[in-house]
């Protein structure tokens, strides 16, 4: 545990001192939300209605921005090797390398989302309910994009390679995300839609870091 | 099975199996296509274009049944380093990815005269068209590594991680689906289909199979063929009095 949360906070350093991706990305993610007007028209009822789509998109879009860089620095400095040599196992290595992802990105993309959704004129009942689906999907989209990241390193073209890897693996957490606040927008129940994405989180918090891991060890041969 | 990881002998056995799977698909195909195009009745709301299903529908099962073969052979590779395997799964993925894209077009002509339009977002084709992106990251990642063998254990990984993925995708569109769009489509209730159509839709869908079978086996054996093909060059080199040993001719 304590290996863990030093694999954490040597990445929450690392991110703090070099200037962190978490600024460009909620930058990304507002400027992308703040096109969306401009691209479909000032309509109150338009933009209420599609709300939650587009929050949604962009957030999956900036949460994929930062991931090429997750496992690339420590991958060409060597530093990775060095890490897989400790006696720490790499699937919990992967965790800790999750985790602070999802703090330097998806926690910021959580609380610039409702700020956003002002923006939007989302209905006032979508707001709790597209906190706890953004709190429940954001940590699935870096798990699932770790392990992407994983696969295409030291591949040409990682970075574009990584979006067709990753995007289609996404689709349930964008249905299942925006089809919560839709239901909440409408007075319908959004419990089970928001089960099914804490269930969808479960599944991939064991098997993503054990997939990513295996595409670690394959890099490092 | 580790009898046939030996490429020589996969090679002799493939080249006795293939003209007969051939044979077989050239016969399967051409019956269904009697049956199907001259024989079956047209549909009494559909008229003939009730025909296209006859290639959109196996397609849609060869499409699916490519990308099992495909995780399948995935998995043998990466848990016993069978070589076979990871050629298998590299082969099998442009002919899964060609038949998607054929299901989708066929679907998309098929679509047009039934319900007025080239696309619908209709569950089953919107999950074809996911499955369609996963073949196209797998042979992505395939040919993005400089060492052959990594690409293939990489895409091995992706391919096992989307056969975990593709029944929650297939859930979850079919969900968003029927929230999104009431049920307008209606479609031929498989169970109540008419002798008459069900015999050539089962001969296309075996014909389509064994198609696959015979090109899957081709593509093994070429590539089987050009890794012998890369070692006779680089013995060759390294074999030769006064090569350079650096290596610089290989480039």
């Amino acid at each position: 545990m304590s290996r863990l949360s030093e694999i954490i906070r040597r990445d929450l350093r690392l991110a703090l001192r070099q200037g962190s991706d978490s600024v460009m990305v909620v930058t990304f993610f507002v400027l992308t939300v703040v096109l969306f007007p401009f691209g479909l028209g000032p309509e109150t009822n338009l933009l209420e209605r599609t709300s939650a789509g587009v929050l949604w998109v962009t957030a999956l879009l900036a949460s994929m921005l930062s991931l090429d860089r997750l496992f690339l620095a420590d991958y060409e400095d060597g530093s990775l090797e060095l890490l897989a040599l400790t006696p720490t196992a790499l699937e919990l290595l992967v965790i800790g390398k999750v985790v602070a992802h999802w703090l330097t990105t998806g926690l910021p993309l959580m609380v610039a989302a409702p700020v956003l959704a002002v923006l939007l004129h989302m209905h006032a009942d979508g707001f709790g309910t597209l906190l706890l689906t953004m709190l429940l999907g954001t940590p699935t989209l870096s798990l699932i994009g770790a392990m992407g990241a994983a696969l295409v390193l030291g591949a040409r073209r990682g970075g574009v390679l990584l979006s067709l890897l990753v995007l289609p693996l996404y689709v349930p957490v964008l249905i299942l995300g925006v089809g919560a606040i839709d239901a909440a927008v409408q007075g319908l129940p959004a419990d089970g839609l928001l089960l099914m994405l804490g269930g969808f989180l479960l599944g991939a918090l064991p098997l993503a870091p054990w997939a990513a891991a295996a595409a670690l060890r394959q890099a490092l041969e | 099975m580790h009898r046939f990881a030996n490429p020589a002998r996969f090679l002799r056995l493939a080249s006795v199996i293939q003209p007969w799977t051939a044979a077989v698909t050239l016969l399967l195909i051409g019956a269904g296509l009697y049956f199907g195009l001259l024989v079956s009745p047209a549909d009494y709301q559909q008229g003939e274009t009730v025909r296209i299903m006859y290639v959109h529908v196996p397609a849609a099962w060869v499409a699916m049944a490519a990308y099992s073969c495909m995780a399948g052979a995935s998995a043998v590779g990466l848990i016993w380093k069978h070589p076979l395997a990871d050629l298998i799964a590299k082969s099998a993925s442009p002919i899964g990815a060609s038949f998607t894209f054929l299901c989708l077009v066929t679907g998309s002509l098929w679509g047009k005269p039934m319900w007025g339009t080239w696309w619908a977002w209709d569950a089953r084709l919107t999950s074809m068209l996911i499955l369609f992106f996963l073949y196209l990251g797998h042979m992505a990642l395939l040919n993005a590594f400089d060492d052959p063998g990594r690409g293939m254990k990489a895409a091995a990984i992706l391919a096992l991680a989307g056969f975990v993925n593709v029944p929650v995708i297939k859930f979850s569109v079919d969900w968003w689906n029927t929230l999104h769009q009431p049920a307008s489509v209606t479609r031929l209730g498989m169970p109540k289909i008419d002798p008459s159509m069900l015999l050539p839709l089962l001969l296309m869908g075996v014909g389509f199979t064994m198609f696959f079978v015979t090109v899957l086996l081709l593509r093994v054996r070429l590539e089987v063929l050009a890794a012998k093909i890369r070692a006779i060059r680089l013995t060759q080199i390294h074999g030769m009095p006064g090569a350079d040993p650096s290596g610089e001719a290989l480039g």
